[in-house]
């Protein structure tokens, strides 16, 4: 490759031919302020804060520059720092200040460059024009007053997920992000993946907060209030508080749910595991006697709402299985105050989830099998975060705990659902053993895992070989639509997760998320997997006793009625 | 005495704008049929002699944008005209695009032809729907007549011309922003690097250049860069056409040779103020262009001596303001423009335009300030070094030049006095 | 009201379809008889062309000769750049307000006109300018102003 020298301040530096100025001061350790920027989208360059002196007669945005041989660059000098001053200045007299009661008050990257560019005045006449807060829809929030317009969220809805609904809109001081004609979110094919929210900096789009009917539920003595957390949470939350991202805080995470004051804490990983036997026997079921192959999971919400609103025609191919979450839903007000004598209206369910679309699935009408809405709240991983800093919980110092019984009992294949490639390798290790009837030794299936946008793999089950995918973002999950309409795929089992990398990084996820981040949950994910003791979804035992006291076998008439749900066509 | 040259508008009023046949006539098409004889190298050098600068405004050298182009290897390549002629007061386009279409889909047949370019594009401003009428008229008798089309005049040469239309977006003038146009996506400009030599259109290396650019090109390949060259100044080849608009007697575009001075033209050519009035700035180069006073009239119009003394040659626009006009509602006017056609993706152009916008309304309802001449100078020291693009570069300039002439005014603004007598303070001042 | 078949015929008509956006869209604009798109119209064209809405949305906002609400049958857009500002461009906005009784931005009740802003016009040598459709006129007085509206009256009904 070949190396460019620079200097950057006084830092004599060589990194490879088309390195950004930015990365290049990141590597001599100078830190350069960015707004726009995000590490894994296109360049913008529009908020002009990382404005930088190339000896040119104009400064030159370091996100967008390439370096070049024997450029000087000074990052910080009158005429640096006077025009990236006017930037933020210019940007803070068209903002509400409202820091105190803002969502992002603390993790907000407009906020924490005030501080860093030592802003005490704002000089310019104030131009805050309050937009109306779009609060349609149950899962995402949009407060337009807010945003600084970095585009981030466009870049997300339009290019990663291709769903498209948001985009740039009108110029100069109206230009704004919006949807067609202004609509509502809910008006428009938005799936509610969150992804918007989760590269917002600022407090413009947010999930919508429902911890206070949550603290409501806690707080009625009459009500048994359970709480099942996804498999992607345990190894994200603790960065709420400050830890690596990659920390496994399963057993915190366990007390600190409990210091809230929920009865019982239990395991989406138990559906997870249920998920696996219904869905690989569905598989199997259609491989033998026919039906829309590729099979392809419906785990997550936010591909799910995809599906119905871009390729209805392809509902057939999709199984039937709810999501986990919502098997959990269904079970924790049937199976489960049955088992411990409960009355289920007495039972509230809460779901702890990296997802915001799942906020709009468990209000989805089909999701009340037990009589009653199955899960009656989903927080995000955020909204769990903020619930534990407001009790005051010192989550970095609890003492770990154990999930209760038995809806907390899993196995490792359950806890990758929360990587892309999870579902996939979890099922193909349940799958190939009911198949071969022998035991699976080397139970990684490696082809199927990493970030990649879609992966694939053969495997051998029986001497017949099957074809499978795995994609992870809904502008990867399209290509593979497409290529089915068309009829050009001849794969038998695909994966589709909705948000890049799988629900670890989740609309929900904690604010800063990033590749290099999600690869720490990633791998983080598999380290818990190799660290559990069961690694097969069918070698639950607590599934195996759910099946003999109370759903019959996979696929039966109760888990049916359940555990399995419809799509229907929204397309307009 | 100021003199008119005819090089890019010889045939201006001589032919008829549909009829190749008058084109042919007036030795239209000779100058493709010598360039056909001629390597790419060959044109391009004469090009380079000319000392042809770019007239869409930036003034870049085009032999040296030609050279450029020619030395990428990727292809296909494009050809693209800019015919947005956006800049107020430049109405120079049209009259090559309304009198002589022939003229510029010569001249880029030419240019098709020396980088190997099949397909040429004109973007004309949704504003000129008779020019896109005209030019679409020209297109398709050149293709009827096999000079436009497959193997143009018998050679294996083949070249079509595409004639697309802006719809009001003083931005789809920028190059990058007009190559997104041009690919059905919104006319917002791209981050540069990369040059549109080497990703523009469709992400091919892409030729821009202006009409009148591009207009100059025929003469050139038929005459010889020297022979162009030898109209201007040293650095400045060849002619500039001047669109003369404001408060003088006789305006319009005319031809000039680079040199002639900027009195010359608003005098001579011009026929100075009307009747009792008095001359008190001119505004060079369109709404993006400085203001300047009587000081600098002996300017001679060329790159060189407009640098020298804080002016530009830009689009060739040249607006004369009389006494009976007020500095700040003129530099008002101007912020308004920018406000209005500011792409609003960049924080400074966005928010900086609307800032200045409120400085000037303020000083001409009577309520500016004092502090406001300090906000006005940070945003004319930060806009132009900081905008995503030229439009934010330039937006400042003309307020800027505005307060430098007539502090005065702008002071007396705060004490609620307007000398001409056009603000009004009706909202009755502080 | 323009069918969704017209809308079709009309986004057919255009070999590069996305390429030629803008020129779909201002066709529609004037077939709609307003003078505007619709959204029902947008989201026609953004099936027909097979990209989200939400382009559409940003291409008609951004450029100034679109409108997403009806206007009237003419559009009088008065230009309100510089050299037609010094030529006093203010006195015919007034004489076009005062003759149609309606505001810079208004439509007449009729609906048959709408008054409108426009940047330069490329009219500078015959400012103040202003433009009806394909039509532009310059050096505007009081009486031309009267026998224009006349005209489109006329012409209009
Ligand atoms: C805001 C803005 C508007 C512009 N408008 C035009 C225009 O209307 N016509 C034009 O030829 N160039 C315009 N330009 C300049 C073009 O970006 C580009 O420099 C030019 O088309 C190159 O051609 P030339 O070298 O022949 O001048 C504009 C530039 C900016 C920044
Ligand atoms: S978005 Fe950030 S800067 Fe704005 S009010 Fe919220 S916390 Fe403060
Ligand atoms: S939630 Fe997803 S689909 Fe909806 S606007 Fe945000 S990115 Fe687009
Ligand atoms: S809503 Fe948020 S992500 Fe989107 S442009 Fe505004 S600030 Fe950026
Ligand atoms: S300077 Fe910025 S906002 Fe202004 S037109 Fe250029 S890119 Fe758009
Ligand atoms: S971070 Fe570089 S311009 Fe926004
Ligand atoms: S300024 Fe009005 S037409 Fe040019």
């Amino acid at each position: 490759m070949k190396l460019v020298n620079l200097k950057i301040d006084d830092v004599d530096i060589s990194v490879p031919a088309g390195t950004s100025i930015l990365d290049a001061a990141k590597q001599a350790g100078i830190k350069i302020p960015t707004l726009c920027y995000h590490p894994d989208l296109p360049v913008k360059a529009s908020c002009r804060l990382c404005l930088v002196d190339t000896g040119r007669k104009k400064l030159e945005t370091a996100c967008s520059t390439p370096v070049k041989e024997g450029m000087k660059v000074i990052t910080n000098s009158k005429k640096v720092r006077d025009a990236r001053r006017t930037a933020l200045k210019l940007l803070l007299a068209n903002h509400p200040q409202d820091c105190l009661t803002c969502v992002r008050n603390g993790s907000c990257e407009l906020q924490a460059l005030a501080a860093e560019l030592n802003i005490t005045d704002i000089s310019f006449y104030n131009m805050v024009e309050k937009l109306p807060i779009d609060d349609s829809n149950l899962a995402i929030v949009r407060d337009q007053s807010k945003c600084i317009k970095c585009g981030r969220c466009i870049e997300v809805c339009q290019e990663v997920q291709c769903v498209g609904v948001i985009n740039s809109s009108f110029r100069s001081g109206e230009y704004k992000m919006t949807t067609a004609f202004d609509k509502a979110l809910a008006e428009t094919d938005c799936v509610y993946c969150g992804q918007c929210s989760a590269v917002c900096p600022v407090g413009a789009i947010y999930e919508k907060d429902d911890t206070a009917k949550v603290w409501k539920a806690l707080e009625d003595p009459d009500m048994h209030v359970v709480v099942q957390t996804a498999p992607a949470v345990r190894v994200s939350i603790g960065e709420e508080f400050g830890l690596e991202p990659g920390s496994i805080v399963t057993g915190q995470m366990v007390a600190a749910l409990r210091k809230l004051g929920f009865d019982k804490v239990f395991d989406t990983d138990f559906t997870a595991d249920l998920t696996i036997l219904e869905e690989g026997s569905e598989l199997l079921e259609r491989l033998k006697n026919g039906g829309a192959i590729p099979l392809i999971t419906s785990c997550s919400p936010g591909w799910i709402n995809f599906l119905e609103r871009f390729y209805p025609e392809l509902i057939p191919h999709v199984s039937t299985c709810k999501s986990p979450q919502q098997m959990f839903g269904a079970l924790a007000k049937t199976y489960y105050p049955q088992k411990a004598g409960l009355s289920p209206d007495k039972v509230f369910v809460v779901s702890i989830m990296p997802c915001t679309a799942k906020k709009y699935e468990c209000a989805r009408p089909e999701m009340n099998s037990s009589g009653y809405q199955d899960v009656d709240v989903v927080l995000t991983t955020r909204e769990l975060g903020r619930m534990l800093k407001q009790a005051g919980v010192n989550f970095e110092n609890l003492e770990p705990e154990e999930f209760d019984d038995p809806l907390g009992i899993s196995t490792g294949a359950a806890v990758i659902f929360g990587a892309t490639g999870g579902v996939m390798e979890a099922a193909l290790r349940t799958v190939y053993e009911i198949v071969t009837g022998t035991v699976l030794e080397d139970v990684d299936f490696k082809d199927v895992r990493g970030i990649k946008g879609i992966k694939e793999a053969e495997v051998e089950l029986d001497g017949q070989k099957v074809k499978v995918a795995v994609a992870n973002g809904l502008g990867n999950a399209k290509i593979l639509l497409d290529k089915i309409k068309n009829g050009e795929c001849d794969y038998q089992f695909i994966e589709i997760m909705c948000c890049p990398g799988g629900c670890i990084g989740g609309g929900g996820q904690p604010y800063g998320t990033t590749n290099e981040i999600k690869e720490k949950r990633i791998k983080a994910i598999y380290d818990a997997d190799k660290g559990m003791e069961l690694r097969k979804s069918h070698e639950n035992p607590a599934v195996k006793i759910l099946y003999e006291e109370f759903l019959g076998e996979p696929l039966s008439e109760k888990s049916h009625e359940l555990l399995h749900t419809h799509y229907v066509s929204k397309k307009k | 005495m100021a003199k008119i040259v005819e090089l890019i508008t010889e045939n201006v009023g001589k032919v008829r704008p549909d009829s190749l046949e008058d084109y042919l006539n007036a030795s239209g098409y000779e100058a493709l049929k010598k360039a056909f004889k001629m390597t790419p190298e060959e044109i391009i050098e004469e090009v380079k002699k000319s000392n042809l600068r770019g007239r869409g405004g930036a003034g870049y050298p085009t032999g040296s944008k030609w050279e450029q182009l020619h030395e990428i290897d990727e292809t296909p390549k494009y050809i693209v005209c800019n015919a947005d002629e956006g800049e107020p007061g430049t109405f120079k386009d049209k009259i090559i695009m309304d009198k002589d279409p022939f003229k510029l889909v010569e001249a880029m047949t030419i240019a098709g032809y020396t980088f190997g370019s099949n397909h040429g594009y004109i973007y004309i401003r949704g504003e000129y729907p008779l020019s896109k009428k005209t030019m679409q008229k020209a297109v398709d008798l050149a293709k009827e007549a096999g000079y436009l089309g497959d193997n143009i005049l018998g050679t294996d040469y083949s070249f079509d011309i595409h004639i697309r239309t802006g719809a009001g977006a003083y931005v789809c003038g920028e190059n990058s922003a007009q190559l997104n146009s041009l690919e059905g996506k919104v006319g917002r400009p791209r981050i540069k690097p990369p040059h549109l030599a080497e990703v523009g259109l469709f992400k091919k290396p892409t030729l821009v250049n202006n009409v009148e650019s591009f207009a100059a090109i025929p003469y050139i390949v038929l005459n010889g860069g020297e022979k162009y060259a030898s109209f201007g100044t040293k650095e400045s080849g060849g002619t500039k056409l001047v669109c003369l608009s404001g408060n003088v007697v006789n305006r319009g575009v005319y031809e000039v040779p680079f040199g002639t001075t900027i009195r010359e033209i608003i005098y001579d050519l011009g026929g100075g103020m009307p009747e009792g009035r008095k001359f008190k700035f001119a505004q060079i180069g369109g709404s993006s262009g400085p203001c300047f006073g009587e000081d600098k009239l002996d300017t001679p119009l060329c790159y060189k001596e407009t640098g020298k003394n804080g002016l530009i040659v830009g689009s060739g626009a040249l607006l004369v303001v009389d006494d009976s006009n007020c500095a700040v509602d003129f530099a008002k006017c101007i912020s308004e423009f920018f406000v209005h056609e500011s792409c609003g993706k960049c924080t400074m152009c966005r928010e900086g335009n609307r800032q200045l916008l409120r400085i000037l309304t303020r000083f001409t309802e009577g309520k500016g300030c004092k502090e406001d001449f300090a906000l006005i100078e940070q945003l004319s020291n930060v806009l132009p070094i900081s905008s995503f693009c030229g439009l934010g570069e330039t937006a400042t300039r003309a307020v800027s030049t505005c307060i430098e002439l007539f502090r005065d005014e702008f002071e007396e603004h705060i004490e609620g006095k307007c000398r001409a007598g056009i603000c009004s303070f009706s909202e009755g001042g502080k | 009201m323009l069918t969704n078949q017209q809308i079709r015929d009309v986004v057919q008509k255009y070999e590069d379809g996305e390429e030629n956006i803008l020129a779909i869209l201002l066709k529609l604009q004037e077939a709609s008889g307003q003078n505007y798109i619709s959204e029902d119209c947008a989201v026609e064209v953004a099936k027909e062309l097979n990209i989200p809405a939400s382009k559409i949305y940003d291409l008609l906002t951004f450029h100034s000769m679109f409108s997403t609400k009806p206007r009237g049958k003419y559009i009088i857009e008065i230009c309100k750049s510089a050299p037609c500002h010094v030529n006093k461009s203010r006195e015919i906005v007034k004489m076009f307000e005062n003759e149609l009784g309606i505001k810079m931005g208004e439509t007449t009740a009729d609906k048959l006109f709408t008054l409108q802003f426009t940047s330069c016009i490329g009219a500078c040598d015959i400012a103040p300018a202003a433009k009806i459709g394909e039509k532009v006129y310059g050096n505007l007085t009081k009486e031309d102003v009267k026998k224009i509206i006349q005209e489109y009256r006329e012409g209009g009904k």
